[in-house]
Protein backbone atom coordinates (compact mmCIF):
# COMPACT_ATOMS: atom_id res chain seq x y z
CA UNK A 1 0.00 0.00 0.00
CA UNK A 2 1.61 3.19 -1.05
CA UNK A 3 1.60 6.06 2.04
CA UNK A 4 -2.03 7.57 2.50
CA UNK A 5 -1.78 11.05 1.07
CA UNK A 6 -5.53 12.00 2.37
CA UNK A 7 -5.16 10.75 5.59
CA UNK A 8 -3.02 11.01 8.28
CA UNK A 9 -1.12 8.18 10.57
CA UNK A 10 -4.47 6.61 12.53
CA UNK A 11 -5.21 7.79 16.33
CA UNK A 12 -7.34 5.04 18.60
CA UNK A 13 -10.51 7.18 17.78
CA UNK A 14 -10.09 7.20 13.58
CA UNK A 15 -9.04 3.24 14.04
CA UNK A 16 -12.64 2.51 15.65
CA UNK A 17 -14.32 4.32 13.21
CA UNK A 18 -12.59 2.52 10.47
CA UNK A 19 -13.26 -0.67 12.09
CA UNK A 20 -16.99 0.55 11.62
CA UNK A 21 -16.85 1.55 8.41
CA UNK A 22 -15.11 -1.75 7.47
CA UNK A 23 -17.71 -3.88 9.10
CA UNK A 24 -20.47 -1.76 7.69
CA UNK A 25 -18.88 -1.77 3.77
CA UNK A 26 -18.46 -5.57 4.03
CA UNK A 27 -21.88 -6.10 4.89
CA UNK A 28 -23.31 -4.06 2.02
CA UNK A 29 -21.07 -5.89 -0.16
CA UNK A 30 -21.95 -9.39 1.17
CA UNK A 31 -25.51 -8.33 1.01
CA UNK A 32 -25.16 -7.59 -2.59
CA UNK A 33 -23.50 -10.52 -3.45
CA UNK A 34 -26.23 -12.53 -1.41
CA UNK A 35 -29.11 -10.42 -2.97
CA UNK A 36 -27.83 -11.54 -6.85
CA UNK A 37 -27.01 -15.06 -5.75
CA UNK A 38 -30.62 -15.46 -4.07
CA UNK A 39 -32.02 -14.04 -7.50
CA UNK A 40 -29.69 -16.38 -10.01
CA UNK A 41 -30.91 -19.36 -7.79
CA UNK A 42 -34.89 -17.95 -8.23
CA UNK A 43 -34.13 -18.33 -12.27
CA UNK A 44 -32.54 -21.68 -11.74
CA UNK A 45 -29.04 -20.49 -12.83
CA UNK A 46 -27.57 -23.23 -9.91
CA UNK A 47 -29.60 -26.37 -11.58
CA UNK A 48 -26.78 -28.62 -12.32
CA UNK A 49 -28.09 -29.34 -15.78
CA UNK A 50 -25.84 -26.10 -16.86
CA UNK A 51 -22.47 -27.12 -15.04
CA UNK A 52 -22.46 -30.83 -15.97
CA UNK A 53 -21.68 -30.60 -19.22
CA UNK A 54 -18.42 -28.59 -18.43
CA UNK A 55 -17.63 -31.74 -16.24
CA UNK A 56 -18.57 -34.73 -18.52
CA UNK A 57 -18.44 -33.34 -22.20
CA UNK A 58 -14.37 -33.45 -22.37
CA UNK A 59 -14.74 -32.47 -26.59
CA UNK A 60 -16.27 -28.94 -25.19
CA UNK A 61 -12.58 -28.02 -24.00
CA UNK A 62 -11.51 -29.28 -27.19
CA UNK A 63 -13.72 -27.11 -29.22
CA UNK A 64 -12.92 -24.23 -26.55
CA UNK A 65 -9.12 -24.59 -27.03
CA UNK A 66 -9.60 -24.36 -30.82
CA UNK A 67 -11.17 -21.12 -30.47
CA UNK A 68 -8.59 -20.07 -27.88
CA UNK A 69 -5.84 -21.14 -31.08
CA UNK A 70 -7.32 -19.05 -32.94
CA UNK A 71 -7.24 -16.23 -30.88
CA UNK A 72 -3.98 -16.39 -30.18
CA UNK A 73 -3.00 -17.46 -33.88
CA UNK A 74 -4.61 -13.81 -34.80
CA UNK A 75 -3.30 -12.03 -31.90
CA UNK A 76 0.29 -13.72 -33.17
CA UNK A 77 0.52 -12.46 -36.94
CA UNK A 78 -1.14 -9.02 -35.64
CA UNK A 79 1.25 -8.34 -33.26
CA UNK A 80 4.35 -8.84 -35.87
CA UNK A 81 2.98 -7.15 -38.34
CA UNK A 82 1.75 -4.57 -36.36
CA UNK A 83 4.85 -4.20 -34.57
CA UNK A 84 7.06 -4.05 -37.90
CA UNK A 85 4.62 -1.19 -39.30
CA UNK A 86 4.94 0.60 -36.20
CA UNK A 87 8.48 1.10 -36.24
CA UNK A 88 8.48 2.22 -39.84
CA UNK A 89 5.56 4.52 -39.21
CA UNK A 90 7.40 5.67 -35.94
CA UNK A 91 10.90 6.44 -37.37
CA UNK A 92 8.92 8.20 -40.77
CA UNK A 93 7.17 10.29 -38.07
CA UNK A 94 10.54 10.96 -36.77
CA UNK A 95 12.29 11.82 -40.08
CA UNK A 96 13.83 15.24 -40.87
CA UNK A 97 12.52 14.85 -44.06
CA UNK A 98 8.80 15.98 -44.56
CA UNK A 99 7.48 13.81 -47.60
CA UNK A 100 7.96 11.21 -45.27
CA UNK A 101 6.58 12.87 -42.22
CA UNK A 102 3.48 14.17 -42.98
CA UNK A 103 2.43 10.85 -44.28
CA UNK A 104 3.19 8.84 -41.47
CA UNK A 105 1.83 11.70 -39.26
CA UNK A 106 -1.09 11.04 -41.41
CA UNK A 107 -1.53 7.38 -41.07
CA UNK A 108 -1.06 7.23 -37.06
CA UNK A 109 -3.83 10.18 -36.23
CA UNK A 110 -6.22 8.24 -38.69
CA UNK A 111 -5.75 4.67 -37.68
CA UNK A 112 -5.58 5.74 -34.15
CA UNK A 113 -8.71 7.59 -34.39
CA UNK A 114 -11.11 5.42 -36.11
CA UNK A 115 -12.86 2.90 -34.01
CA UNK A 116 -11.23 -0.86 -34.15
CA UNK A 117 -14.71 -3.12 -35.05
CA UNK A 118 -15.14 -0.14 -38.03
CA UNK A 119 -11.88 -0.98 -39.87
CA UNK A 120 -12.23 -4.49 -39.20
CA UNK A 121 -16.16 -4.56 -40.46
CA UNK A 122 -15.38 -1.98 -43.34
CA UNK A 123 -12.64 -3.87 -44.17
CA UNK A 124 -14.16 -7.28 -44.55
CA UNK A 125 -17.15 -6.10 -45.86
CA UNK A 126 -16.06 -3.71 -48.57
CA UNK A 127 -12.68 -5.25 -49.92
CA UNK A 128 -14.73 -7.95 -51.43
CA UNK A 129 -17.25 -5.64 -52.89
CA UNK A 130 -15.42 -2.60 -54.08
CA UNK A 131 -11.73 -3.93 -54.86
CA UNK A 132 -12.69 -7.57 -55.52
CA UNK A 133 -10.23 -9.07 -53.03
CA UNK A 134 -11.41 -11.87 -51.00
CA UNK A 135 -10.55 -11.88 -47.41
CA UNK A 136 -11.14 -14.29 -45.06
CA UNK A 137 -12.28 -13.19 -41.32
CA UNK A 138 -8.68 -13.91 -39.72
CA UNK A 139 -7.71 -11.53 -42.66
CA UNK A 140 -9.72 -9.03 -42.26
CA UNK A 141 -8.85 -9.31 -38.47
CA UNK A 142 -5.21 -9.42 -38.59
CA UNK A 143 -5.61 -6.45 -41.20
CA UNK A 144 -7.59 -3.93 -38.93
CA UNK A 145 -5.83 -5.40 -35.55
CA UNK A 146 -2.55 -4.83 -37.70
CA UNK A 147 -3.13 -0.94 -38.51
CA UNK A 148 -5.20 0.03 -35.67
CA UNK A 149 -2.29 -1.64 -33.63
CA UNK A 150 0.46 -0.13 -35.67
CA UNK A 151 -0.42 3.17 -35.29
CA UNK A 152 -0.25 2.73 -31.10
CA UNK A 153 2.86 0.80 -31.64
CA UNK A 154 4.43 3.90 -33.98
CA UNK A 155 3.56 6.46 -30.96
CA UNK A 156 4.78 3.79 -28.19
CA UNK A 157 8.26 3.58 -29.94
CA UNK A 158 8.56 7.11 -31.17
CA UNK A 159 7.92 8.28 -26.95
CA UNK A 160 11.06 5.38 -26.37
CA UNK A 161 13.29 6.98 -28.96
CA UNK A 162 12.26 10.35 -27.61
CA UNK A 163 13.15 9.26 -24.26
CA UNK A 164 16.75 8.85 -24.48
CA UNK A 165 19.21 11.51 -23.83
CA UNK A 166 20.11 13.34 -26.78
CA UNK A 167 23.99 13.03 -26.11
CA UNK A 168 23.30 9.33 -27.12
CA UNK A 169 22.36 10.32 -30.60
CA UNK A 170 24.89 13.63 -30.49
CA UNK A 171 27.26 11.05 -29.93
CA UNK A 172 26.77 9.01 -32.94
CA UNK A 173 26.98 11.59 -35.12
CA UNK A 174 29.65 12.95 -33.79
CA UNK A 175 31.53 9.52 -34.88
CA UNK A 176 30.29 9.95 -38.15
CA UNK A 177 27.31 7.74 -37.73
CA UNK A 178 24.66 8.22 -40.57
CA UNK A 179 20.87 8.75 -39.58
CA UNK A 180 20.32 5.15 -40.34
CA UNK A 181 22.72 3.66 -38.79
CA UNK A 182 21.80 6.18 -36.02
CA UNK A 183 18.46 4.99 -35.97
CA UNK A 184 19.50 1.09 -36.49
CA UNK A 185 22.29 1.11 -34.19
CA UNK A 186 21.81 3.09 -30.99
CA UNK A 187 18.18 4.70 -30.66
CA UNK A 188 16.35 1.36 -31.42
CA UNK A 189 18.24 -1.49 -29.70
CA UNK A 190 17.58 1.63 -26.13
CA UNK A 191 14.08 2.40 -27.00
CA UNK A 192 13.10 -1.26 -27.17
CA UNK A 193 14.33 -1.25 -23.07
CA UNK A 194 11.75 1.76 -22.28
CA UNK A 195 8.97 0.81 -23.96
CA UNK A 196 8.87 -3.40 -23.41
CA UNK A 197 6.25 -2.41 -20.76
CA UNK A 198 4.00 -0.23 -22.55
CA UNK A 199 4.64 -2.62 -25.59
CA UNK A 200 3.11 -5.46 -23.13
CA UNK A 201 0.43 -3.68 -22.22
CA UNK A 202 -0.63 -2.85 -25.74
CA UNK A 203 -0.27 -6.47 -26.44
CA UNK A 204 -3.46 -7.02 -23.85
CA UNK A 205 -5.27 -4.38 -25.39
CA UNK A 206 -4.75 -6.31 -28.55
CA UNK A 207 -5.82 -9.40 -27.31
CA UNK A 208 -8.98 -8.31 -25.79
CA UNK A 209 -9.64 -6.61 -29.17
CA UNK A 210 -8.81 -10.38 -30.99
CA UNK A 211 -12.56 -10.93 -29.88
CA UNK A 212 -14.03 -8.39 -32.03
CA UNK A 213 -13.19 -11.05 -34.72
CA UNK A 214 -16.78 -12.72 -33.42
CA UNK A 215 -18.78 -9.77 -35.37
CA UNK A 216 -17.03 -11.21 -38.42
CA UNK A 217 -17.36 -14.42 -37.79
CA UNK A 218 -14.38 -15.36 -37.35
CA UNK A 219 -14.34 -18.81 -35.13
CA UNK A 220 -12.07 -17.34 -32.15
CA UNK A 221 -12.71 -17.94 -28.32
CA UNK A 222 -16.06 -16.14 -27.82
CA UNK A 223 -17.79 -17.22 -31.09
CA UNK A 224 -16.78 -20.66 -30.37
CA UNK A 225 -17.95 -20.06 -27.04
CA UNK A 226 -21.44 -18.79 -28.51
CA UNK A 227 -21.63 -21.99 -30.52
CA UNK A 228 -21.74 -24.10 -27.31
CA UNK A 229 -23.85 -22.03 -25.96
CA UNK A 230 -26.58 -22.71 -28.67
CA UNK A 231 -26.79 -26.11 -27.56
CA UNK A 232 -25.86 -26.59 -24.38
CA UNK A 233 -28.39 -23.06 -23.50
CA UNK A 234 -26.13 -22.24 -20.71
CA UNK A 235 -24.71 -18.72 -21.62
CA UNK A 236 -23.58 -17.45 -18.26
CA UNK A 237 -22.00 -20.24 -17.04
CA UNK A 238 -20.44 -20.22 -20.91
CA UNK A 239 -19.47 -16.81 -21.01
CA UNK A 240 -18.22 -16.48 -17.08
CA UNK A 241 -15.93 -18.98 -17.97
CA UNK A 242 -14.55 -16.95 -20.94
CA UNK A 243 -14.08 -14.09 -19.25
CA UNK A 244 -12.23 -15.95 -16.43
CA UNK A 245 -9.95 -17.66 -19.80
CA UNK A 246 -9.50 -13.45 -20.99
CA UNK A 247 -8.71 -12.29 -17.54
CA UNK A 248 -5.70 -15.13 -16.78
CA UNK A 249 -4.24 -14.62 -19.56
CA UNK A 250 -4.48 -10.97 -19.40
CA UNK A 251 -3.56 -10.69 -15.65
CA UNK A 252 -0.55 -12.77 -16.31
CA UNK A 253 0.73 -10.19 -19.04
CA UNK A 254 -0.09 -7.34 -16.44
CA UNK A 255 1.62 -8.58 -14.22
CA UNK A 256 4.29 -9.23 -16.60
CA UNK A 257 4.84 -5.56 -17.39
CA UNK A 258 4.89 -4.27 -13.91
CA UNK A 259 7.72 -6.79 -13.31
CA UNK A 260 9.83 -5.80 -16.54
CA UNK A 261 9.13 -2.08 -15.34
CA UNK A 262 10.34 -2.67 -11.79
CA UNK A 263 13.09 -4.86 -13.39
CA UNK A 264 14.50 -2.00 -15.40
CA UNK A 265 13.72 0.98 -13.03
CA UNK A 266 16.72 -1.32 -10.98
CA UNK A 267 19.12 -2.25 -13.46
CA UNK A 268 18.98 1.45 -15.08
CA UNK A 269 20.29 2.56 -11.68
CA UNK A 270 22.78 -0.53 -11.22
CA UNK A 271 24.22 0.40 -14.81
CA UNK A 272 26.47 3.00 -13.79
CA UNK A 273 28.42 0.91 -11.02
CA UNK A 274 28.53 -1.78 -14.30
CA UNK A 275 30.27 0.25 -16.94
CA UNK A 276 33.91 0.08 -14.89
CA UNK A 277 33.70 -3.24 -15.47
CA UNK A 278 32.79 -3.71 -18.34
CA UNK A 279 35.35 -0.95 -19.58
CA UNK A 280 37.64 -3.17 -18.09
CA UNK A 281 37.07 -6.02 -19.33
CA UNK A 282 37.49 -4.32 -22.72
CA UNK A 283 40.89 -2.84 -22.33
CA UNK B 1 -19.94 9.26 -53.63
CA UNK B 2 -23.25 9.51 -54.32
CA UNK B 3 -23.66 7.03 -51.77
CA UNK B 4 -22.64 9.11 -49.36
CA UNK B 5 -24.38 12.04 -50.10
CA UNK B 6 -27.84 9.97 -50.97
CA UNK B 7 -27.78 9.02 -47.74
CA UNK B 8 -26.74 11.31 -45.21
CA UNK B 9 -30.31 10.75 -43.27
CA UNK B 10 -28.75 7.18 -41.99
CA UNK B 11 -25.43 8.34 -41.57
CA UNK B 12 -26.87 11.30 -39.02
CA UNK B 13 -29.62 8.71 -37.76
CA UNK B 14 -26.59 6.46 -37.10
CA UNK B 15 -24.06 9.01 -35.61
CA UNK B 16 -26.63 10.54 -33.16
CA UNK B 17 -27.33 7.41 -31.55
CA UNK B 18 -23.35 7.03 -31.04
CA UNK B 19 -23.13 10.52 -29.75
CA UNK B 20 -26.23 9.60 -27.20
CA UNK B 21 -25.03 6.36 -26.38
CA UNK B 22 -21.01 7.86 -25.66
CA UNK B 23 -22.74 10.47 -23.62
CA UNK B 24 -24.90 8.40 -21.55
CA UNK B 25 -22.31 6.12 -20.46
CA UNK B 26 -19.76 8.83 -19.98
CA UNK B 27 -21.83 10.33 -17.43
CA UNK B 28 -22.60 6.81 -15.43
CA UNK B 29 -18.97 5.92 -15.94
CA UNK B 30 -17.98 9.12 -14.38
CA UNK B 31 -20.17 8.55 -11.47
CA UNK B 32 -19.08 4.55 -11.10
CA UNK B 33 -15.27 5.51 -11.75
CA UNK B 34 -15.42 8.56 -9.15
CA UNK B 35 -17.20 5.98 -7.08
CA UNK B 36 -14.87 3.06 -7.39
CA UNK B 37 -11.79 5.91 -7.38
CA UNK B 38 -12.86 6.55 -3.86
CA UNK B 39 -13.46 3.46 -2.51
CA UNK B 40 -9.18 2.64 -3.83
CA UNK B 41 -7.96 5.62 -1.75
CA UNK B 42 -10.56 5.43 1.46
CA UNK B 43 -9.35 4.08 4.39
CA UNK B 44 -11.82 1.56 4.66
CA UNK B 45 -9.88 -2.09 3.27
CA UNK B 46 -12.94 -4.03 2.18
CA UNK B 47 -13.87 -0.95 0.04
CA UNK B 48 -10.27 -0.89 -1.15
CA UNK B 49 -9.92 -4.41 -2.07
CA UNK B 50 -13.59 -4.62 -3.87
CA UNK B 51 -12.59 -1.89 -5.82
CA UNK B 52 -9.01 -3.11 -6.68
CA UNK B 53 -10.67 -6.45 -7.46
CA UNK B 54 -13.15 -4.46 -9.94
CA UNK B 55 -10.92 -2.69 -12.19
CA UNK B 56 -8.22 -5.70 -12.56
CA UNK B 57 -11.25 -7.96 -13.28
CA UNK B 58 -12.99 -5.33 -16.01
CA UNK B 59 -9.23 -4.56 -17.59
CA UNK B 60 -8.04 -7.44 -18.33
CA UNK B 61 -12.25 -8.77 -19.91
CA UNK B 62 -12.85 -7.74 -23.86
CA UNK B 63 -15.58 -5.10 -23.91
CA UNK B 64 -17.31 -7.83 -25.65
CA UNK B 65 -17.24 -10.38 -22.50
CA UNK B 66 -19.04 -7.23 -21.19
CA UNK B 67 -21.31 -6.80 -23.43
CA UNK B 68 -22.56 -10.45 -23.51
CA UNK B 69 -22.77 -10.99 -19.78
CA UNK B 70 -24.84 -7.42 -19.35
CA UNK B 71 -27.13 -9.21 -21.81
CA UNK B 72 -27.48 -12.71 -20.38
CA UNK B 73 -26.58 -12.36 -16.61
CA UNK B 74 -28.67 -9.09 -15.79
CA UNK B 75 -31.83 -10.81 -17.09
CA UNK B 76 -30.95 -13.77 -14.80
CA UNK B 77 -31.02 -11.20 -11.69
CA UNK B 78 -34.27 -9.81 -12.33
CA UNK B 79 -32.68 -6.36 -13.87
CA UNK B 80 -34.28 -6.58 -17.78
CA UNK B 81 -33.98 -3.49 -19.47
CA UNK B 82 -33.61 -2.76 -23.76
CA UNK B 83 -31.20 -3.38 -25.28
CA UNK B 84 -30.33 0.34 -25.72
CA UNK B 85 -30.24 0.74 -21.83
CA UNK B 86 -28.19 -2.71 -21.60
CA UNK B 87 -25.53 -1.08 -23.94
CA UNK B 88 -25.78 2.21 -21.96
CA UNK B 89 -25.14 -0.15 -18.91
CA UNK B 90 -22.16 -2.37 -20.56
CA UNK B 91 -20.01 0.49 -21.76
CA UNK B 92 -20.38 2.63 -18.29
CA UNK B 93 -19.51 -0.43 -16.54
CA UNK B 94 -16.24 -1.08 -18.86
CA UNK B 95 -15.25 2.06 -18.83
CA UNK B 96 -16.07 2.96 -15.07
CA UNK B 97 -12.76 0.82 -14.39
CA UNK B 98 -10.50 3.30 -16.67
CA UNK B 99 -11.91 6.54 -15.35
CA UNK B 100 -11.02 5.06 -11.82
CA UNK B 101 -7.43 4.48 -12.61
CA UNK B 102 -7.57 8.26 -14.23
CA UNK B 103 -9.18 9.33 -11.25
CA UNK B 104 -7.10 7.20 -8.60
CA UNK B 105 -3.62 8.41 -9.90
CA UNK B 106 -4.74 11.88 -10.22
CA UNK B 107 -5.44 12.11 -6.51
CA UNK B 108 -2.15 9.79 -5.98
CA UNK B 109 -0.26 12.72 -7.84
CA UNK B 110 -0.77 15.52 -5.53
CA UNK B 111 2.27 15.57 -3.35
CA UNK B 112 1.50 14.14 0.26
CA UNK B 113 2.58 17.13 1.66
CA UNK B 114 0.25 19.48 0.48
CA UNK B 115 -2.43 17.15 2.67
CA UNK B 116 -0.27 17.17 5.48
CA UNK B 117 -0.03 20.57 5.27
CA UNK B 118 -3.93 21.53 5.27
CA UNK B 119 -4.18 19.08 7.60
CA UNK B 120 -1.46 20.90 9.76
CA UNK B 121 -3.62 23.98 9.61
CA UNK B 122 -6.09 22.64 10.81
CA UNK B 123 -8.23 21.85 8.10
CA UNK B 124 -10.87 18.95 8.46
CA UNK B 125 -10.87 16.10 6.07
CA UNK B 126 -13.68 17.66 4.30
CA UNK B 127 -11.64 20.71 3.49
CA UNK B 128 -8.78 19.32 2.68
CA UNK B 129 -10.09 17.06 -0.14
CA UNK B 130 -12.38 20.26 -1.31
CA UNK B 131 -9.60 23.25 -1.09
CA UNK B 132 -6.52 21.42 -1.53
CA UNK B 133 -6.14 18.07 -2.87
CA UNK B 134 -9.00 17.74 -5.52
CA UNK B 135 -8.39 20.97 -7.45
CA UNK B 136 -4.95 19.71 -8.24
CA UNK B 137 -5.75 16.75 -8.78
CA UNK B 138 -8.25 17.60 -11.17
CA UNK B 139 -5.72 19.11 -13.38
CA UNK B 140 -4.03 15.70 -13.48
CA UNK B 141 -7.08 13.84 -13.79
CA UNK B 142 -8.65 15.72 -16.90
CA UNK B 143 -6.08 14.67 -20.05
CA UNK B 144 -5.81 10.98 -19.31
CA UNK B 145 -9.84 11.52 -18.98
CA UNK B 146 -9.90 12.74 -22.26
CA UNK B 147 -8.22 9.44 -23.63
CA UNK B 148 -10.62 7.06 -21.99
CA UNK B 149 -14.33 8.92 -23.19
CA UNK B 150 -12.77 9.12 -26.81
CA UNK B 151 -11.70 5.23 -26.75
CA UNK B 152 -15.03 5.43 -25.28
CA UNK B 153 -16.52 7.45 -28.12
CA UNK B 154 -15.08 4.25 -30.30
CA UNK B 155 -15.82 1.23 -28.51
CA UNK B 156 -19.97 2.20 -28.75
CA UNK B 157 -19.22 0.83 -32.29
CA UNK B 158 -19.13 -2.64 -30.25
CA UNK B 159 -23.20 -1.52 -29.72
CA UNK B 160 -23.79 -2.43 -32.95
CA UNK B 161 -22.84 -5.99 -32.40
CA UNK B 162 -26.11 -6.22 -29.93
CA UNK B 163 -28.90 -4.60 -31.88
CA UNK B 164 -28.12 -0.69 -31.82
CA UNK B 165 -28.51 0.74 -34.60
CA UNK B 166 -25.12 3.25 -34.78
CA UNK B 167 -22.58 4.58 -36.38
CA UNK B 168 -20.46 1.50 -37.64
CA UNK B 169 -23.67 -0.27 -38.34
CA UNK B 170 -24.98 2.84 -40.60
CA UNK B 171 -21.71 2.01 -42.43
CA UNK B 172 -21.76 -1.46 -42.73
CA UNK B 173 -25.89 -1.26 -43.96
CA UNK B 174 -24.87 1.04 -46.61
CA UNK B 175 -21.79 -1.14 -47.74
CA UNK B 176 -24.15 -3.91 -48.07
CA UNK B 177 -26.48 -1.84 -50.04
CA UNK B 178 -24.12 0.22 -52.26
CA UNK B 179 -21.07 -2.51 -52.66
CA UNK B 180 -19.51 -0.57 -55.25
CA UNK B 181 -18.76 2.55 -53.83
CA UNK B 182 -17.77 0.35 -50.61
CA UNK B 183 -14.35 2.59 -49.75
CA UNK B 184 -15.99 5.96 -49.98
CA UNK B 185 -18.72 4.82 -47.54
CA UNK B 186 -15.87 3.64 -45.36
CA UNK B 187 -14.23 7.03 -45.97
CA UNK B 188 -17.27 8.74 -44.65
CA UNK B 189 -17.86 7.02 -41.88
CA UNK B 190 -14.05 7.39 -40.18
CA UNK B 191 -13.77 10.62 -40.88
CA UNK B 192 -16.94 11.27 -38.97
CA UNK B 193 -15.27 9.56 -35.94
CA UNK B 194 -12.65 11.67 -36.35
CA UNK B 195 -14.53 14.28 -36.51
CA UNK B 196 -16.17 13.67 -33.48
CA UNK B 197 -13.05 13.08 -31.39
CA UNK B 198 -11.78 15.58 -33.10
CA UNK B 199 -14.55 17.48 -31.15
CA UNK B 200 -14.22 15.98 -27.86
CA UNK B 201 -10.33 16.89 -27.41
CA UNK B 202 -10.77 20.18 -28.43
CA UNK B 203 -13.63 20.45 -26.09
CA UNK B 204 -11.54 18.67 -23.45
CA UNK B 205 -8.99 21.25 -24.19
CA UNK B 206 -10.57 24.08 -23.19
CA UNK B 207 -11.79 22.18 -19.96
CA UNK B 208 -7.74 21.33 -19.08
CA UNK B 209 -6.89 24.95 -19.76
CA UNK B 210 -10.01 26.19 -17.32
CA UNK B 211 -8.66 23.39 -14.65
CA UNK B 212 -5.11 23.59 -14.53
CA UNK B 213 -3.71 25.51 -11.74
CA UNK B 214 -0.80 27.23 -11.72
CA UNK B 215 1.92 25.66 -9.25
Amino acid sequence: MSTPVLYDVQGPRAKRRVLVASLVGLAALVLLVLLAVQRLADNGQFESRLYEPFLDQPDLYDRLRAGLMNTLTAAAYALVLASLLGIVLAFGRLSSRWFLRLPAVAVVEFFRGVPLLLLILGIFLSFPLALSIDLSALQALVLGLTLYNGAVIAEIVRAGVLAIPKGQSEAALAMGMSRGQLLRLVLLPQAVRIMLPSLISQLVVLLKDTSLGFVIGFEELLRTGGQVVQVLNNPLQMYVLIALVYISINGTLSLLATWVEGRQRRTVTTSATLAPTEAGAVL
Amino acid sequence: MDAVLDNLDVFAEGFTRTVTLTLLAAVGALLLGTLIAAMRVSPVPPLRWAGTAYVQLVRNTPLTVVFFLVVFGLPEVDVILSFFQFAVLALSLYTAAFVAEAVRSGILSVPSGQAEASRAVGMTFGQTLRLVVLPQAFANIVPPLASVFIALLKNTSIAGAFFIFEGTQSMARLINANGDQAIAILAAAALAYLGLSLISSALFGLLERRVTVSR
